[in-house]
């Protein structure tokens, strides 16, 4: 039992169940009723016992599965929390649970529960509340610095489900960490849903550098609805990679910058293939003064795929701040499609410096042409090319895990000619 | 000396504008061939049909290096048959480091030590993990393609006006470095062959050309030492060395 206000977890609900049938914004809809199966798994004791399919696919989002330099590890497949450990190095230092767990032990939840994400944006942030299937919560005590990152992996294994976390982090005063999420199948013919909610919250001078990876296949859905609030001196960066296709995706994190200093980075790679619905995008909002923001968007479209590529800046303060969102599109094929979308606002806000710089075009012929002249094949100069196009220097990455996504892009790339 | 290049009544157009008229040409192993012309004369047409660049349409002719016929082979063949070009405006690629190039390039052909060596000649050691001509000033971009020309080893080096957008300093460098490349500095080794196009004739300072050309109207005109020839071409200009010619 929920350990918070029960009017507040009353009126939540409520709100649920207004916004059962409210379609999204963007995005096709999508018809939950399909995927209403239920599956429950059991603990495991080490993430190596996992099935090999679950290590293979795990291991592709950049969780290591034998934790050596991890500061701790969650696990969820379908709809069961499977795993749960923190190193014993860091103990005292955070804390890793479910949410439903967190919700349970701490009455002060309230105060991040469906705090920054709307209950009743759409019909997926109702879902999620209305049959969730947990998530992670992740809390780093005031002043703690972590070595390593703490890793979670969401994996779905089971047809016709829909996975339905609530996923909610607290850097407290002071703190850093860094996130690793890899959300991924098991089963790549795999038909069903993720909706992930997260909620975000970096306190005074805290630093969360959070980098997900999505690993989805041909027949399946994603939406997740991101919140974050930077306080004060705090810094949040997001890295995003999705290099495999997925039926539908829609995403549009919002970062709000509410105290002053504060600023928030997106970085974001996508490579569109077979006939991926892509709309990703995301949102700075400046609410203080001397607040940053950037955003960077890497995108190429392949086969038949469509990339709708946004992102806003909002000046809300009416002291000085400064953002700028670079956003470049590559398009391999004359049946997919990229739209970029970048969107200034200043209201009212007349000491707000905003920027954004946005392209799309093919590659270019005379860059191949040099790489050619220097003894390459047009193949490789090609790959060599996305490759460096796709490869943003993403601060706070694990080396191995930059290898591993510059690999898999590498890969990719060459798959794609 | 044996032969390294032959081009027989070459016919080359771009975008269907005749630009090159039936150019015959020939050089030999450890020649260097230094070309003049007024801007549209189709020096650079020649180079970068050499090179393969299929904007460059071959009408008609033949082009032989190495004894090969290469007239119809694509641009990395003939790069890894040991033709290597220097780009007057070498495009920017943003993504790919010229450390990331050097590597794909030097391949087992180069030592990492020599590479170093190299690259601390040039100056360019802080431009390593920078995106390839990204923001380079014309002699960085100048450095970076001999670098990248000292990895590669071509036989052949095409030079599109290796001086313009350097420095009076940097050119010393460039010449120098040009002179390493094509081995002149050293007497004994094999040398390397080059064609240099050239305006300013300021390179000539440094590098010593075998044979001089003057293009114009998509042919050679003249031909002779190459000094002679940019003495000639300051005090008359190009058309008055034509009528010298007579």
């Amino acid at each position: 039992m929920s350990t918070i206000n029960k009017t507040y977890l009353s009126d939540i609900r409520e709100k649920a169940e207004g916004a059962k049938g409210k379609k999204a914004a963007c995005g096709p809809d999508i018809d939950l009723l399909r995927y209403s199966q239920h599956i429950e798994r059991g603990k495991v004791e080490s993430l190596e016992s996992l099935s090999h399919q679950a290590k293979e696919a795990a291991l592709m989002t950049g969780i290591d599965i034998k934790e050596e330099a991890r500061s701790g590890s969650y696990m969820q497949v379908d709809h069961s929390v499977v795993y749960e450990r923190i190193n014993k190095m860091h103990e005292g230092k955070l804390e890793i649970m479910s949410t439903t767990d967190a919700l349970i032990k701490y009455d002060w939840m309230e105060d991040y529960y469906w705090k920054v994400v709307s209950v009743d944006q759409d019909k997926y942030t109702a879902q999620s509340e209305l049959k969730m299937t947990h998530g992670y919560f992740i809390r780093v005590f005031p002043h703690q610095k972590l070595e390593y990152p703490v890793q979670a992996c969401l994996l779905v294994a089971e047809n016709y489900i829909s996975q339905n976390v609530h996923n909610i982090i607290i850097v407290e005063e002071g703190a850093e960490l860094q996130v690793i999420t890899g959300c991924t199948l098991s089963k790549s013919d795999a038909e069903g849903i993720h909706i992930g909610v997260s909620e975000f919250f970096v306190k005074k001078g805290g630093k969360l550098s959070f980098t997900m990876i999505h690993n989805w296949a041909d027949n399946f859905h994603v939406r997740p609805r991101t919140g974050v609030i930077v306080e004060e001196d705090g810094m949040f960066v997001s890295n995003y990679v999705l290099l495999k296709p997925v039926k539908s995706i829609q995403a549009f994190p919002v970062a709000y910058l509410k105290g002053p200093r504060a600023s928030a980075k997106f970085n974001t790679v996508v490579y569109g293939l077979k006939d991926s619905y892509i709309d990703l995008g995301s949102k700075i909002i400046f609410e203080a003064e001397d607040t940053r923001g950037e955003s960077i968007a890497r995108t190429i479209a392949a086969d038949e795929s469509v990339i709708y590529s946004r992102g806003d800046l909002i000046a809300k303060t009416k002291d000085y701040c400064i953002a700028h969102l670079d956003c470049r599109g590559i398009l391999f094929s004359k049946k997919g499609g990229i739209y970029a979308i970048p969107q200034l606002v200043s209201d009212g806000s007349s000491k707000a410096e905003l920027s954004h710089e946005a392209s799309i075009g093919p590659i270019a012929e005379e860059q191949v042409e040099y790489l050619m002249s220097r003894g390459i094949s047009r193949d490789d100069a090609v790959s060599v090319i996305t490759s460096g196009f796709l490869n943003l220097d993403i601060p706070y990455l694990p080396a191995f895990l930059d290898r591993n996504i510059k690999e898999v892009i590498q890969a990719t790339a060459k798959e794609a000619l | 000396m044996q032969e390294m290049l032959r081009i027989e009544d070459l016919w080359v157009s771009v975008d269907e504008i005749e630009i090159l008229r039936g150019v015959n040409f020939s050089m030999n192993y450890g020649d260097v061939q230094v070309l003049f012309g007024p801007n549209g004369a189709g020096k650079t047409s020649l180079i970068m049909t050499l090179m393969g660049f299929p904007k460059y349409r071959v009408v008609q002719g033949k082009i032989y290096f190495k004894g090969q016929d290469i007239t119809d082979k694509d641009v990395y063949e003939r790069a890894r048959l040991g033709i290597g070009v220097s780009f007057q405006r070498p495009p920017t690629v943003r993504g790919v480091t010229l450390r990331k190039l050097i590597d794909i390039i030097s391949d087992d052909r180069t030592s990492k030590e020599k590479v170093f060596e190299f690259t601390e000649k040039l100056n360019l050691s802080g431009h390593l993990d920078r995106n390839l001509n990204d923001g380079f000033s014309g002699g960085e971009m100048k450095r970076s393609e001999l670098l990248q020309l000292m990895v590669q080893k071509p036989d052949l080096v095409l030079f599109d006006e290796p001086e313009s957008g350097v420095d009076i300093e940097n050119i010393a460098l460039v010449g120098e470095s040009i002179n390493k490349l094509l081995g002149k500095d050293r007497v004994k080794e094999p040398k390397r062959s080059a064609i240099i196009i050239t305006h300013t004739g300021y390179i000539l300072d440094y590098v010593n050309g075998d044979r001089g050309s003057i293009f114009i109207d998509g042919n050679i005109k003249c031909q002779g030492n190459p000094k002679d020839i940019l003495s000639e071409i300051k005090r008359s200009g190009y058309r008055g060395c034509l009528v010298c010619q007579q």
